[in-house]
């Protein structure tokens, strides 16, 4: 783990690695630095929005190690060493995520704002639970805030996503 | 000139029938997945806070911490020292250049930043401007402010009591806090129906304050080149033609020089409609520094200072007869308007639509009377997904026609059955000058009754009260006018509210549509796309639609009110007929037949009679640059301006079955059964998604969703974990009905539905909790139902046996 006992000037960097989908970045970062300024302002990564500031909403969320955080409320040094996946980051080869395909075919996004935390926090369900109940979905995505859906249709993007994802192996 | 023909009712009577074009082509009632979609599902959007200038600055606002306090004195010397402060701008150096104070959309004036004394918690003091957001802060809490402190004004009630503080004591004439008297209807008439009606029945409830709460903040980037006079403003706006005119006018820089670009918005619900303060100094700073400023709120200042919503204290009386029938209404009103009067809405209105409050009823007779105060708190009173106070409207008629139906012993169902505008009275002059263009009220009622089991409910609801448990079901059945002009009664500090398209068909056959309005999420890049695709035929994948830059589209109010499809869409119908006309006479010219003879279906253009003598859509475009009959102009291209003759009137009838805890006073939505007739629906699939949408605000505001405050004026509800907003989890599940009875004077038959939800539910959902405990002789609970308001109106209930 990080020493944190050390003490830092403010305008003072320390140096950090993180890897960000499948990208190895060497950064000098603030300690105080918001992981999500990191990612959208140093790495220029702008799908991870900022809604609330507090850790209510979870527009900014992004995946660490395969788990889904919210990086409003995480400093950019505690990502050190780790490995980051960003909604810009859910595309493999040029496909998109069946989450990604599902949010579009059940109209799961309106202005868009949320959807690529609701996404990253999908994926992560379905890796766990490959065929989750309606109150399963509900509950992984109480973490997260939509105010235009109504998450009728979110819901529904993660149940397709899910049916999607347990058909995939018989086309393979 | 172009008519406009409104279309027959397909299919059958109340139901849209089948898309008149094919799949491939894409038009009215397709279900076609939304063209904003790829770059938002890959982290691909344009959003504010994206967009990054070169040598851009940041600004950070320093807030009144205390709600009503002169200002002795601001040291912002410890500030100034930091390293990366490149500016600090106070009220004194707003005012050097005449801009401490700014116009309101309801022809009030508001400070930018504060010059004599603070009016709200929240409001802006200073601001400072920094090479990076994190330095800008720290010099922010540096800043020391010497308060005076004033005694606070938290309520209306307090602010009309003689003797009360006074807030607007730098206003002319200004002696105590009433900001407007305003009343609608007959008094007379009404006054006479009551002293002979058989009997009076009255309630009064508080309608909340609340925040639109988009899940983007405001912001802006004020851009502004020193040497050109060019000011390029990035702004979350709504309305991004009528702000530039607003900035013209209030900063007194060239129209022509202002550009201002509305990207990707992350929702709006009317809080992006408003200039805020913050705008303003970014955009002096900017000018003044001659770099780019952004400035991004964050979520306690978007809570705590931007556009509230609601904050209606109404009574509402109706006198009834014993047979059931309603003779009048009398509605007194009092609102909290906070410190500035900024409602978002028509001049000549004080209220906005409230007076639409007689609602989906016929009676002869109303009168409101409406009265605004001044108060210690936020200004705003914007029409948070709702047309200028329909909410409200809404709300209290449908509580008051429910407490009626008690009273009178009527099934609340039946009442209004009894009571409804019938369907052969379309076109309907309510007592309050709204006419109501369409509808079939019962139809849509007795629809969604039978699709709940209502009388089964009944008898299940008399079956567990005989054990002791609580059931309720709660109606709503609500009219909204939406589509804001006719230009005639509408406008927007003076702004007459029509709306405009230009459409352009280019050699290859591709089309793109500029639009005066701007989508928030609504889907406008689809389904505007739609209706050209059914006027023209053009599929509908080859038509762009762009919104949001007043350097490159045609000028417009924006979208709020619901007014995109009814004024918007009917603009793009009118402007692709227009074309249609052109490219009939250009497919004669092809074709050597005579203009009258061509017609043009799905994209093709043939003579009539003869189908197999046809040119396509896009064999016409090319000959509109290519091949044209002499003396023709070239291009295929126009502009409409359209100004509606009326505004639409949306309805639905929406059933709630709740299920209350007594011992807690905790309910639970069983069933949720919402009925919406828009007319005719574009995209249906993006119709029910708004629905959706308007159906949890509904629930929100009904149950959690409340912005508070202590005696001191201090905002409670300063973030999400204050401000509760429905998750995943809590949110009800919907079942979903449609009747379509379409506008006789919209070109496509359309409504508007973005707000209806929003409009409509949460009577439903407060009707079905004091119908649970109804028979315990409770007929108010004020909105959100908390479980301890439950709790407490059962005991009080009880006590009172």
């Amino acid at each position: 783990m990080t020493d944190h006992t050390a003490r830092v000037a403010q305008g003072d960097t320390v140096e950090i690695t993180v890897t960000v989908n499948d990208v190895e970045h060497v950064v000098d970062t603030e300690p105080r630095q918001l992981l999500v300024h990191l990612v959208r302002e140093r790495l220029g990564l702008t799908g991870t929005h900022i809604g609330c500031d507090t850790s209510s909403c979870g527009a900014c969320t992004v995946l660490i190690d395969g788990k889904a955080i919210k990086a409003c409320t995480m400093l950019a040094v505690q990502a050190d060493g780790r490995s980051l996946t960003t909604v810009e980051g859910l595309k493999s080869n040029g496909t998109r995520d069946p989450v990604q395909q599902a949010f579009t075919d059940e109209h799961g996004l309106q202005c868009g704002f949320c959807t690529p935390g609701m996404m990253l926090v999908a994926k992560v369900l379905l890796e766990n639970n490959p065929d989750p109940s309606e109150d399963e979905i509900r509950w992984a995505l109480s973490g997260n805030l939509c105010r235009c859906t109504g998450y009728v249709n979110i819901v529904k993007s993660v149940q397709a996503a899910a049916r999607a994802a347990t058909q995939a192996p018989v086309d393979a | 000139m172009t008519t406009i023909e409104a279309p027959a009712p397909p299919g059958t009577p109340g139901t849209q029938g089948p898309p008149s074009t094919p799949r491939e082509i894409g038009g009215i009632g397709h279900r076609i997945p939304r063209h904003e979609d790829a770059r938002l599902i890959e982290g691909q959007g344009n959003f504010l806070d994206d967009v990054v200038l070169p040598g851009m600055l940041h600004m950070a606002i320093l807030r009144a911490d205390v709600a009503h306090a002169k200002i002795n004195s601001i040291d912002t010397a410890a500030a100034s020292a930091v390293d990366g402060v490149i500016a600090i701008v106070t009220g004194e150096l707003m005012a050097q250049h005449n801009l401490a104070w700014m116009p309101t959309l309801s022809g009030d004036t508001q400070a930018v930043l504060v010059t004599d004394k603070v009016r709200y918690q929240g409001q802006e003091i200073a601001a400072v401007i920094a090479t990076d957001r994190y330095i800008a802060e720290d010099a922010v809490s540096l800043i020391e402010v010497d308060y005076e402190m004033l005694p606070p004004v938290t309520t209306p009630q307090q602010a009309m009591e003689h003797g009360a503080p006074l807030i607007r004591d730098e206003k002319d004439g200004q002696t105590d806090n009433l900001v407007y008297e305003w009343e609608s209807g007959d008094e007379a008439a009404t006054d006479a129906a009551f002293a002979s009606a058989d009997r009076i029945v009255s309630i009064e409830t508080h309608y909340p304050r609340s925040h639109p709460s988009p899940l983007e903040t405001c912001g802006v980037i004020a851009d502004v080149n020193s040497v050109t006079g060019q000011a390029t403003l990035y702004l979350t706006s709504q309305a991004p033609h009528a702000h530039r005119t607003l900035f013209a006018m209030v900063a007194g820089l060239p129209e022509q020089d202002i550009r201002i670009i509305s990207p990707d918005l992350g929702g709006g619900f009317g809080n992006k409609v408003p200039i805020y303060p913050g705008y303003v100094v970014a955009t002096a700073a900017s000018l003044l520094l001659g770099a780019p400023v952004k400035w991004i709120e964050t979520r306690s200042e978007n809570l705590i200072s931007t556009g509230f919503a609601r904050d209606y204290y109404m009574k509402g009386e109706l006198a009834v007869n014993d047979d059931g029938r309603i003779q009048a209404l009398r509605v007194d009103m009092l609102s909290d308007q906070g410190a500035f009067f900024a409602d978002a809405q028509p001049t000549k209105f004080k209220a906005g639509l409230f007076h639409v409050v007689t609602g989906s009823y016929d009676y002869p007779s109303a009168h409101i009377k409406c009265r605004g105060a001044f108060t210690n708190k936020a200004p705003g009173g914007v029409a948070y997904r709702c047309s200028f106070r329909i909410t409200e409207a809404s709300f209290l008629i449908e509580r008051l026609v429910q407490t009626a139906a008690y009273e009178l012993d009527i099934d609340p169902a039946e009442f209004r059955l009894r009571n409804f505008i019938q369907p052969e009275q379309f076109p309907y002059e309510s007592p309050t000058g709204f006419v109501y263009d369409s509808g079939d009220y019962p139809t849509a009622l007795r629809k969604a009754l039978d699709a709940v089991g209502y009388e089964q409910l009944r008898e299940e609801q008399v079956a567990k009260r005989a054990e002791g448990k609580l059931m309720g079901i709660g109606i709503a059945h609500f009219t909204e006018a939406v589509g804001a002009g006719p230009s005639k009664q509408y406008d927007i500090a003076g702004l007459k509210m029509f709306d405009s398209a230009e459409l352009r068909v280019h050699p290859t056959g591709k089309a793109i549509l500029k639009l005066g309005v701007k989508s928030q999420g609504q889907g406008h890049e689809t389904t505007f796309a739609q209706i050209v695709a059914e006027e023209l035929g053009i599929p509908v994948t080859d038509v762009k639609v762009v919104e949001g830059d007043t350097d490159h589209t045609p000028y417009g109010l924006g979208t709020y009110a619901s007014r995109s499809t009814p004024v918007g869409g009917a603009a793009t119908a009118m402007v692709a007929r227009k074309l249609a006309d052109k490219a009939r006479l250009i497919a004669a010219h092809l074709l050597e037949a005579a203009d009258a003879d061509i017609e043009l279906e799905n994209g093709k253009l043939f003579v009539r009679g003869t189908p197999d003598r046809s040119v396509t859509i896009q064999d016409v475009a090319f000959a509109a640059y290519t091949n044209l009959p002499d003396g023709m102009e070239h291009g295929l291209e126009g502009v409409t301006y359209y100004d509606p003759p009326n505004l639409t009137y949306p309805y639905g009838s929406y059933v709630v079955v709740v299920d209350v805890d007594a011992d807690t006073g905790e309910w639970e939505v069983r069933r949720m059964v919402a009925l919406d007739d828009c007319g005719v629906r574009i995209n249906p699939m993006i119709v029910e998604g708004q629905i959706h949408g308007g159906l949890t605000e509904g629930f929100a505001m009904s149950s959690m969703q409340w912005i508070t405050f202590d005696d001191e004026g201090n905002c409670i509800g300063s973030n999400f974990m204050d401000y509760l907003l429905p998750t995943s989890w809590e949110t009800p599940r919907f079942e979903l009905l449609e009747t379509s009875v379409p506008s006789p004077h919209h070109p496509i038959g359309a409504k508007g539905v973005g707000e209806s939800a929003t409009v409509g539910s949460p009577a439903a959902f407060v009707n079905a909790v004091v119908d649970a405990v109804a028979h315990l002789g409770v007929r108010n609970i004020d909105m959100p139902v908390l479980p301890d308001r439950v709790w407490s109106a059962i005991q009080g209930a009880s006590g009172g046996d």
